[in-house]
């Protein structure tokens, strides 16, 4: 891997913490890193591949050279070769050997083009041991997650799904699909929803290894501390916490509030995502219960003192759901405030008015 | 020594009625806010509010708090509400139906853990939970992470817990009553509550009609040159 670092020495404020947190950040992926510097490409690549921290001590190995030749007379390494007379170079080996050497010594350039990462990650990481419990495969697929997070930072990017493959040994994946009400990167968040995941995941078979995918970048910047991040601050924390709750509890079990415009009163409204209802102007109907029964339930009309009423709901002639009833307000033998209808001849407790 | 002197001279601590330094959010009836501390539903720690009975009045009491609060675009979420929390009765109580969110835990222990995360979170100002049953060290959870977050936290639970302790700072009963709301005050900070309050029902369920117009006046009735008009509401 190749990094022109020039343009970022001055953030890093220095060559040696630059390489402490390279070396640092591939080691915590589990890479063994061995690291050359120069002034050019093809120098710090030789540096790199030979182990030796001055060019004059590369060996000609690596160079497309006559290594046989040069050592029968007594050059061994790059620095010899550079001492050497440059026409008798040119007699004795091809071109490219002293083009080489021009580039590492920068008298010759050598363009690079930078490296485009793709819009799509996928890793796969293979365990050293099978894996029978959740810790240990969330330990396993942090590593991922950093890597995730590398890509999409570079890319000034988030995502807001990613799936989890578990490999076993026997038979189909294991595949976990997680799904993030905003757009993120950062590993740790990452890592805390998928924990909730694994938790309630029971395992059936060891798992041997894990393979991490998402697609769909979605543009993200680094936020900035702001001073007026407040509220910005907030709503982020509210996602965050819906997202919590949906990772243990399931998708659905969250839900948002909004009115719908329908006379039937059962359809007057609607489970959405938290937050998402734009107020409108809706008619204006009579006294609505705090409480609507999932399923009106049957009663009967002698316990009830009937205070308020009929409000007549025709409606639905249209999906065959036929609505014709006539709505009370009306107060039971306990002293309870209930809503109810009378459809048919037959009475039905619709809400409560809490 | 008269009493007056005595309490002037001498240093007697007296039972103030109520604390007046607790933050809270004003209930909308002025007859409970004057028996709360603070005036109003206390933050940053637990309510609970005991009945055995549907239907009586116990989220009325609440509905006044949450419309400002939603108002003012704080959160509220509704944990394991019993039925479903009618939006267009929220929305016509003044609740901001786009604070809200309501999450269903199938589970005791996913109810108390989801109670919990609600509260760690900063951004939820108020939580209204309905538990049946919950022990003491459980609760003490969410009382230390109400603190925390200074939220709003009503929970409901059946009549029976009112005998088991609890660490909720403030503890209501509510009964059913002829015209309205019986709510005895269990528990307070302050001095006790000595009377059950009596809270009327609201006028919106006077005799009317249910669409909220004032029963037919007597003019339809006296004047026979008025158009007879069918009372019959209908909507098609």
């Amino acid at each position: 891997m190749l990094a022109e670092v020039q343009g970022s020495l001055r953030y890093f404020a220095g060559l040696k913490p630059l390489v402490r947190e390279l070396t640092g950040g591939m080691e915590r992926l589990g890479f063994e890193l061995r690291l050359g510097l120069g002034r050019t490409p093809r120098a710090a690549l030789w540096r790199a591949r030979s182990g030796q921290a001055r060019l004059a001590a590369v060996p000609l190995d690596l160079l497309d050279a006559d290594a046989e030749f040069f050592r029968s007379i007594g050059a061994a390494t790059v620095g010899d070769l550079m001492r050497l007379p440059r026409e008798g170079l040119a007699r004795r080996c091809s071109a490219r050997v002293l083009e080489d050497l021009d580039r590492a010594r920068g008298t010759r350039p050598e363009p690079r083009t930078f490296f485009v990462p793709p819009r799509r990650f996928s890793a796969a990481l293979d365990l050293p041991a099978d894996v029978a419990h959740a810790e240990g495969v969330l330990f396993a697929a942090r590593r991922l997650l950093l890597q995730l997070e590398g890509t999409l930072a570079a890319q000034q990017a988030g995502i807001r799904r990613f799936e989890l493959s578990l490999v076993h040994r026997r038979g189909d994946p294991t595949r976990l699909e997680i799904g993030l009400a905003s757009p993120a990167r950062d590993a740790g968040r990452l890592g805390h929803l998928l924990r909730e995941r694994l938790g309630r995941l029971p395992l059936a078979q060891p798992v041997q290894a894990l393979r991490l995918e998402a697609g769909d970048f979605t543009a993200l910047h680094g936020r900035s501390g702001g001073m007026f991040g407040d509220a910005a601050a907030d709503a982020e924390d509210w996602l965050q916490l819906v997202e919590r709750l949906r990772a243990r509890l399931g998708r659905d079990a969250v839900h948002g509030l909004a009115l719908y415009p329908e006379h039937r009163p059962e359809l007057a409204w609607r489970n959405v995502e938290p937050g998402e209802w734009e107020p409108r102007e809706s008619p204006r109907v009579g006294a609505r219960p705090a409480w609507l029964l999932q399923r009106a339930r049957p009663a009967a009309p002698e316990g009830l003192q009937l205070l308020a009423g009929p409000e007549r709901i025709e409606s639905g002639w249209w999906d065959g759901d036929d609505a014709r009833r006539d709505y009370f307000i009306a107060r039971s033998a306990s002293g309870a405030m209930l809503w109810v209808y009378r459809e048919a001849g037959e009475w039905f407790v619709h809400g409560l008015f809490a | 020594m008269e009493l007056a002197e005595i309490l002037q001279r001498q240093p007697v601590w007296r039972g103030s009625p109520l604390l007046a330094a607790v933050p809270a959010v004003s209930t909308g009836f002025a007859p409970l806010d004057a028996e709360l501390p603070g005036g109003g539903w206390p933050s940053g720690v637990l309510t609970e509010i005991l009945a055995d009975e549907e239907g009586i009045g116990e989220l009325r009491i609440l509905l006044p708090a949450l419309a400002r609060l939603t108002a003012a675009g704080r959160r509220v979420a509704w944990l394991a509400p019993p039925h479903v929390p009618y939006a267009p009765a929220l929305a016509a109580a003044g609740v901001d139906l786009c604070q809200l969110a309501v999450v269903r835990a199938p589970g005791r222990r996913d109810a108390l853990w989801a109670a919990e995360q609600a509260l760690r979170a900063a951004s939820c100002s108020a939580l209204l939970a309905w538990f049946r049953d919950a022990r003491y060290a459980e609760l003490r959870r969410l009382a230390l992470a109400a603190e925390t977050s200074r939220a709003f936290v009503a929970l409901f639970r059946p009549l029976a817990a009112a005998s088991e302790s609890s660490p909720a700072a403030l503890r209501l009963a509510l009964h059913a009553a002829p015209e309205g709301l019986e709510l005895h005050i269990l528990k307070r900070r302050g001095a006790p509550a000595r009377v059950p309050l009596r809270l009327p029902w609201n006028p919106i369920v006077r005799p009317a009609d249910a669409l909220g117009r004032p029963a037919p006046a007597a003019s339809a009735r006296g004047n026979a040159r008025e158009p007879r008009r069918l009372d019959l509401p209908v909507h098609a």
